[in-house]
C-alpha cells in the first residue's frame, strides 16, 4: 500500500498575495486531522484567515514555525498516515523542495488565475476564471461596493472540483463603469450575458447581499441558466437596511472614514485594517466608481429602505436553494431569513456579520461544497 | 491594469485628462521639441526626459506649446491663461529655474484668489523635476518643495510612486487652486500596477506604506520607497516601523502624523531637501507642539547636509539620505530613551 504525503504549503488569498505569515497552528504534531480542518492561521496584509488541511491524516511535520512569513507555496507542514517513516517523511520534505527550486509550476498557475477583461454586450466585465473539473460550473456575485476580491477566500478551494468564475458587476471593481438604470434586472443580464459569453449554458450561482438579489432576479429572467442558489445575505428579502453605512461605502474618501464603514461589514471589527480600506478607495476613485454605485443605490435602496422585493421568487424557486447568513449582521439584519420558505436550507451563523464568506472561512466553504455534491448527486 | 513606469503615469494623466477636458493646454520649454525651428521634425522631444513624449500628435499646436527660453513669461502667461478659465499645465523642466520666475508664481497666481476677494479662481499646474542623485550639479539637483510650501496660496505635490503620481496630477489638474507638482527625475523608470482608467488621489490625506508598532517613519517623495527598504530590513531585526508618505506638502495631513507618533512614541523624518526651514523642520515642531506626551525618544531627522548639491559622484552620494541611514537613525531612536518619569 503506497503512503499518501500531503504538503501543506503557504495558500494564496487573492490576487495580490505573494507572501503569508505564519500567525500560529491550531494543531500539534501527532494530531489527527481531517481534510477540511483548520490547522494553521495565516495573516497576510490585508487579512488573517484560517488555512484548511487539503488531506486526512496526521499532521507529521511543522515544517515551518509560527512567526515565519513565506513566499506563496512554500512548505508549511506535512500531513500523513501513521504508517510513514520519519526517514520518508524528510525525504518528502528534501524532494519537495528540490521541486518547487526547480519549476516554476506556481507561478504558471497563479498566472492563468489573474483576472481578465473581456467584452460582454455593452459592458466591459473583469473576470477571474479558475478551476476545472466533472461540475457544472460556478458563478459568484459579489455585493454592491464589492468586487471579486471578496470571493478571494472560497473561489480556489471551490475550484477544486469545478470551474469557479467570479467578476466585477457593472460600475464596481475593474470593469466597466455604465450600470443603465441601476436595477437588479440590468445587472442579472449582465450576469447573464457573461455566462453566455463563457459558454455556460447552466450554472450553480453563488450570490452575497445585492449579488443575491441579482441571483434571484437571474433565475426569475432567465431559469434555464440556474442549477442552485446559494444566497449569502441576499438583499430583496426585507424593508431594513443600514442606507447610512451603504452610502459611507460609497461616499467615504478618506482611509479611516472607509476603515469604519467597511468594520460595519464583519462582528470582528479587527479584520478590516486600513490596507483594505485602502484597496478600496483605490477602486471608489476611479472616474465614474462613485456615479455607479449611487445609480445603483438610487434603484435598490432608495429612501433609506430597501426598494427590491424578490421574496416571491425565492417563494416559488423549485431548484435546490441554500441560504446563508450572519446573526450580527449589522447591514441586513437576519430576520430577513426568519421567513424563507421551507425547502431552502438555512444556515444562521452566531457571531458572524455581513460577511460569512470571508468571516466563517472554513465552514462556509465546507458547507457550499456539499451543497453542491448533493445538488450534483441528485441532478 | 498594467505596470507603468513613473514616465508613463504621468503621460497618461496628462492625456486623459487633455481628453475629457479641453481647457486643458500644455505648455513649456521643449515639451514638443522642434516647434517653429528649422529641423522640420516635431515633438522631437516631448520634454527633455521624454514625459510629454505623444501629445502634440494627438493634441495638435494649440494645446501643447513650446515656449521660448522665458520662465517669466510663459509662467505669468500660465497664471494669467488660468485666471481666464483655461486650466495650463505649465512645466517649469528643472525647479532649480524657479528663480526666474517666483514673482509670477508668488506674487500672482498664488494670490489671486485672495486679492480679488474670493472671486478668481486660477487652476494652474507647475510641473518639475526635483532632486539629487542624477549627477545634475548644484543648480539642476534641488528639492525646493519647501519653499513652496512657504508660500501660502500654493498647493504643493511630491509623488512616491508611478500609481500616486497619475492619481495626484489628474486631482491636481481639476483643482481650482494653483498647484506645485514635483517630480523626482531619478524616479522616472520606477515601474508599478497603475489602472488604465483616470482616478483621483485626494489632497490632505497620508499614505501608509507600511504599518508598525515600534517607529514612524515620515518620509517624502523619493525617500518613501528609500524608508520602505529600511522598514523591510528593520522588520526582520524585529523592529517594526510605520512609513507615512504625506503625499502633499500643502496640505499636510497633520491629523495622521499625529496619530501615527501617538501609536509608536518614535519619530524619524525623512526628507531630501536642504535640512533648515525644511519640511523634516516643520513636522518636528507639529509633533513637538501636538504630541510631545507621546514620545519615548527625541525625533530624529535623516536629512542632507546645509550645501549645495555636490556634482561628484561619491560626494552626492555622501550627501543623499539612504536606506543604510534610515535604518541607522530608526536604530538609534531605538536605543535612546527621554528622560525617565518618575
Amino acid at each position: 500500500m503506497t503512503k499518501i504525503l500531503t504538503a501543506l504549503t503557504m495558500p494564496k488569498f487573492g490576487l495580490a498575495m505573494t507572501e503569508g505569515k505564519l500567525a500560529s497552528w491550531t494543531l500539534s504534531p501527532g494530531d489527527t486531522v481531517r481534510e477540511g480542518d483548520e490547522v494553521a492561521d495565516i495573516e497576510t496584509s490585508k487579512i488573517t484567515s484560517g488555512y484548511e488541511s487539503p488531506a486526512s491524516g496526521i499532521l507529521r511535520k511543522q515544517v515551518a514555525q509560527a512567526g515565519e512569513t513565506l513566499p506563496v507555496g512554500a512548505l508549511l507542514g506535512v500531513v500523513a498516515d501513521a504508517e510513514a517513516s520519519d526517514e520518508e517523511i524528510d525525504a518528502f520534505i528534501a524532494s519537495f523542495k528540490a521541486d518547487t527550486d526547480e519549476e516554476g509550476g506556481e507561478e504558471a498557475e497563479a498566472a492563468n488565475a489573474e483576472p481578465r477583461v473581456i467584452t460582454v454586450g455593452e459592458h466591459s466585465l473583469n473576470v477571474r476564471d479558475v478551476g476545472r473539473g466533472d461540475g457544472a460550473p460556478v458563478l459568484l456575485i459579489h455585493g454592491f461596493g464589492g468586487d471579486l476580491s471578496n470571493w478571494m477566500l472560497n473561489q480556489d478551494v471551490l475550484a477544486r472540483y469545478q470551474r469557479v468564475i467570479a467578476f466585477d458587476l457593472p460600475g464596481h471593481g475593474a470593469s466597466s463603469k455604465d450600470v443603465g438604470d441601476g436595477s437588479v434586472t440590468v445587472l442579472a443580464e449582465a450576469a447573464y450575458e457573461l455566462l453566455k459569453a463563457l459558454d455556460i449554458p447552466k450554472a450553480h450561482i453563488l450570490g452575497h447581499s445585492l449579488g443575491g438579489a441579482i441571483a434571484l432576479a437571474l433565475l426569475r429572467d432567465y431559469p434555464d441558466a440556474v442549477l442552485t442558489l446559494t444566497l449569502v445575505a441576499p438583499a430583496g428579502m426585507e424593508r431594513e437596511v443600514n442606507a447610512e453605512s451603504l452610502r459611507e461605502m460609497v461616499e467615504a474618501d478618506r482611509t479611516r472614514d472607509m476603515q469604519k464603514a467597511l468594520q460595519v461589514l464583519v462582528h470582528d471589527k479587527s479584520l478590516v485594517g486600513r490596507r483594505m480600506a485602502d484597496n478600496v478607495l483605490r477602486v471608489r476613485r476611479l472616474d465614474g466608481a462613485r456615479e455607479a454605485l449611487r445609480t445603483i443605490e438610487a434603484a435598490c435602496f432608495a429612501n433609506g429602505q430597501q426598494s427590491i422585493d424578490l421574496r416571491p421568487v425565492l417563494d416559488a424557486a423549485r431548484i435546490p436553494v441554500t441560504l446563508f447568513w450572519g446573526e450580527a449582521d449589522e447591514v441586513l439584519p437576519v430576520a430577513g431569513a426568519k421567513n424563507a420558505p421551507d425547502h431552502v436550507v438555512k444556515h444562521l451563523l452566531p457571531q458572524v456579520g455581513h460577511m460569512p464568506q470571508l468571516e466563517k472561512t472554513v465552514e462556509f466553504n465546507r458547507l457550499v461544497e456539499a451543497f453542491l455534491e448533493k445538488a450534483q448527486v441528485t441532478a | 491594469m498594467s505596470k507603468k513606469s513613473f514616465r508613463q503615469a504621468i503621460n497618461e494623466a496628462l492625456r486623459q485628462e487633455m481628453r475629457r477636458d479641453p481647457t486643458v493646454v500644455l505648455m513649456g520649454e521643449d515639451v514638443a521639441g522642434g516647434q517653429g525651428g528649422s529641423s522640420g521634425v516635431k515633438d522631437a522631444w516631448g520634454g527633455v526626459l521624454g514625459v510629454t513624449k505623444g501629445l502634440l500628435t494627438e493634441f495638435g499646436e494649440s494645446r501643447v506649446l513650446d515656449t521660448p527660453i522665458s520662465e517669466a513669461s510663459y509662467i505669468g502667461a500660465a497664471a494669467g491663461a488660468a485666471a481666464t478659465g483655461l486650466r495650463p499645465v505649465a512645466e517649469l523642466m528643472f525647479v532649480d529655474f524657479v528663480g526666474c520666475c517666483l514673482d509670477q508664481i508668488m506674487n500672482q497666481a498664488a494670490k489671486f484668489r485672495y486679492m480679488f476677494g474670493g472671486k478668481a479662481r486660477t487652476p494652474l499646474v507647475i510641473r518639475a523635476m526635483y532632486g539629487a542623485g542624477f549627477n545634475a550639479a548644484a543648480q539642476h539637483s534641488q528639492a525646493l518643495y519647501p519653499l513652496f510650501t512657504h508660500i501660502p496660496g500654493l498647493k504643493v505635490v511630491v509623488p512616491s510612486s508611478p500609481y500616486e503620481a497619475k492619481g495626484l496630477l489628474i486631482e491636481a489638474i481639476r483643482d481650482d487652486d494653483p498647484v506645485i507638482f514635483l517630480e523626482n527625475k531619478v524616479m522616472y523608470d520606477d515601474v508599478e500596477e497603475v489602472p488604465d482608467e483616470a482616478y483621483t488621489i485626494p489632497f490632505g490625506e497620508a499614505n501608509l506604506t507600511r504599518e508598525g508598532d515600534d517607529v514612524t517613519i515620515v518620509a517624502i517623495g523619493r525617500m518613501v520607497g528609500m524608508a520602505n527598504e529600511a522598514a523591510d530590513r528593520l522588520a526582520k531585526q524585529g523592529i517594526s516601523c510605520t512609513v507615512l508618505d504625506p503625499r502633499t506638502m500643502f496640505p499636510l495631513d497633520e491629523q495622521t502624523i499625529l496619530e501615527c507618533v501617538e501609536d509608536t512614541g518614535r519619530l524619524v523624518i525623512v526628507d531630501e531637501s536642504s535640512p533648515r526651514c525644511n519640511m523634516a523642520c516643520d513636522i518636528s515642531a507639529l509633533v513637538a507642539e501636538q504630541a510631545f506626551g507621546a514620545l519615548k525618544a527625541p525625533i530624529r531627522r535623516v536629512v542632507p547636509p546645509h550645501t549645495p548639491v555636490p556634482f561628484s559622484t561619491p560626494l552626492e552620494n555622501l550627501y543623499m539620505p539612504n536606506a543604510d541611514k534610515i535604518e541607522a537613525a530608526v536604530k538609534a531612536v531605538m536605543m535612546q530613551k527621554t528622560r525617565e518619569v518618575a
